[in-house]
């Protein structure tokens, strides 16, 4: 456990605050890695990276219960506890890639648009969330993606496309010619994306999510089939996805080990 | 398959407690064992048998995070027995029977002796091999101790857990205590048919900065290479006192040397659990690595070294 300071916040919606956080390790995180974060007397919960660089650290979190609560009233300067970088990263694709987030998912994501962007031909983004407010980064993509190659939904008309996430994609997919589909956001979303891409026999990249409590491979809290999510992903490949198709958005391991439905 | 034979066949298995391993690294309690899938993962990265996460009566959700935190050389953990409870996980015990080519240990606890021995039977109801008890949580009518810590509440333990199964029965001693060889010598007179030596030290992690304990149940179980001479004495401790009961070696095994340590010192087989977060098939490595060892040293099978340290 590393001592760290919370050196900036930034309110990126109603739901969700950046938190820009000094650590050495943490800094040289790829895209796809997460950090454990304490608050101290707290918790301590998994967080993607949403950048890294100059000793320093961004994480974007959604006050969704105690802890995150708790983050959300802390103010910068105040200190908490940073283990990390854990996990794999997305790999790196040339070419055409089409990059999917929902919600808070989206954060790993614009992380890995920033590098990807020199390196690819084209660069296209959907992104997805209930309402406009919670729309995340849409400025920051805008600024990747030309704006023909960022397409937005919410569920409820307020901004882009009415409809979830996954509609536009299918057009999107028959159209245009991807070499790579990079994903991330709730479960059910990434296994539609991948029944979506299977169909088509594309490849993609999904990050996922589960109860995380040590970070490094050993306790099994974070299983997914044979793999652990905290040490073999959180970054799963379409070979992977496929092996573990009977949990994939359909049960995860909860507190007490025993399988619950996501 | 008899002794003989296996050692004839393979000079890595080995035999105690009726148990039969094509080799000598077992999966250590707690590691990856919630599942069939993650159990046969470590099966097939080389454990020659595995065993299962402790399992009580009812389902605990464990404590909350941080329930792991970096020591030097080790890591402290304090997870707080999360298990879904024995009515569902004699599901996994049955699944992994049915995936696993390797003995599955179901390692179980309780907060009486009765509830020691209604968890292990259905265990072993449910397909387990062998029942390894933890005793290393409290006991409800003494809090703050440890089963494990009484040679009396011990005793009564295993008594009764071995009164209930017919398959063998292993005891994973506390090394909390001033002379482990009392603990041993009460578990082996009531019925235990191997012991383990040794789960986690007690410890602690306090951050300077906040200064808080780090860990939310404040005191934890320290493992990995720092406990590792503790546990070398432990072992040594034991068979100098009790000589042909077997002992599996246990705490900070990473590499075939640390294996060989834990044989010389007395141990017939060695647990892995720290280790496995870097690599999990470390089991196959260590395994390998015993195996060039023997040959160099001209013995026949692990068997052969078990205890010779203690040759004067």
């Amino acid at each position: 456990m590393r001592i760290s300071q919370i050196v900036r916040i930034r309110t990126e919606s109603p739901t969700v605050k950046t938190f820009m956080l000094t650590d050495r390790l943490c800094a040289k995180a790829k895209p796809g890695q997460f950090l454990m974060l304490w608050i101290p007397g707290v918790d301590e919960i998994p967080l993607s990276v949403l950048d890294a660089g100059d000793n320093l650290v961004s994480v974007s979190v959604k006050a969704v219960g105690d802890a995150t609560r708790h983050l959300h009233a802390l103010e910068a300067g105040a200190t908490v506890g940073v283990r990390g970088p854990f996990g794999n990263c997305f790999t790196e694709s040339r070419g055409r890639v089409l990059l999917v987030g929902g919600g808070t998912g989206t954060a790993p994501l614009l992380f890995l648009a920033k590098q990807l962007a020199a390196k690819t031909e084209r660069l296209s983004f959907v992104e997805g969330a209930k309402t406009k407010d919670e729309l995340l980064f849409v400025h920051e993509l805008g600024g990747i993606c030309n704006e023909k190659s960022l397409i937005t939904t919410t569920e409820d008309g307020t901004a882009g496309l009415q409809c979830l996430v996954t509609q536009p994609l299918a057009s999107l997919l028959d159209k245009e010619k991807f070499d790579m589909i990079y994903t991330c956001g709730p479960e059910i979303m990434v296994k539609k994306i991948f029944e979506m891409t299977e169909k088509r026999k594309l490849p993609i990249e999904a990050s996922l999510e589960r109860l995380m409590r040590c970070g490094i491979g050993l306790c099994g809290s974070c299983m997914i089939g044979k793999y652990r999510v905290c040490r073999d992903g959180p970054v799963f490949n379409a070979a992977q996805l496929r092996e573990v198709q009977e949990e994939l958005g359909i049960s995860k391991l909860g507190f007490d080990g025993s399988r619950i439905p996501l | 398959m008899n002794g003989e034979f296996s050692l004839e066949s393979n000079p890595l298995s080995i035999s105690f407690a009726g148990l039969t391993l094509a080799n000598p690294t077992i999966l250590a309690s707690g590691i990856l064992g919630y599942s069939a899938e993650s159990l046969n993962r470590v099966a097939k990265g080389g454990a020659g048998a595995v065993v299962t996460k402790s399992v009580g009566i009812a389902p605990r959700a464990g404590y909350s995070n941080p329930t792991v935190v970096q020591a030097e050389s080790g890591l402290i953990n304090a997870m707080g027995l999360p298990n879904p409870g024995i009515e569902v996980y004699s599901e996994e015990i049955r699944f992994s029977k049915t995936v696993l080519r390797v003995p599955v240990i179901a390692s179980v606890f309780g907060y009486s002796a009765e509830e020691y021995a209604v968890v292990a039977k259905r265990a072993v109801e449910a397909g387990a091999d062998a029942v390894e008890l933890n005793v290393s949580c409290p006991h409800v009518k003494q809090t703050g101790a440890e089963i494990g810590q009484s040679p009396k509440f011990l005793s009564e333990v295993v008594q009764t857990v071995k009164a209930a199964i017919s398959k063998p029965l292993i005891v994973k001693l506390s090394p909390n205590v001033a002379d482990i060889t009392v603990l041993a010598r009460a578990a082996v007179e009531a019925g235990a048919d191997a012991l383990t030596a040794v789960n986690t030290l007690k410890a602690m992690a306090i951050d300077a900065e906040t200064m808080r304990p780090i860990l939310s149940n404040v005191r934890g179980g320290l493992s990995g290479a720092a406990v590792k001479p503790v546990a070398l004495r432990c072992v040594y401790d034991i068979h100098e006192a009790l000589g042909d009961v077997p002992v599996v070696g246990c705490g900070g095994v990473a590499n075939w040397r640390d294996a060989v340590e834990f044989f010389l010192a007395g141990a017939s087989a060695v647990q892995i659990g720290t280790a496995v977060a870097e690599n999990t098939e470390v089991f196959q490595a260590v395994t390998k690595g015993v195996e060039t060892y023997l040959r160099r040293k001209h013995y026949g099978s692990v068997k052969e070294i078990v205890g010779l340290a203690h040759r004067k």
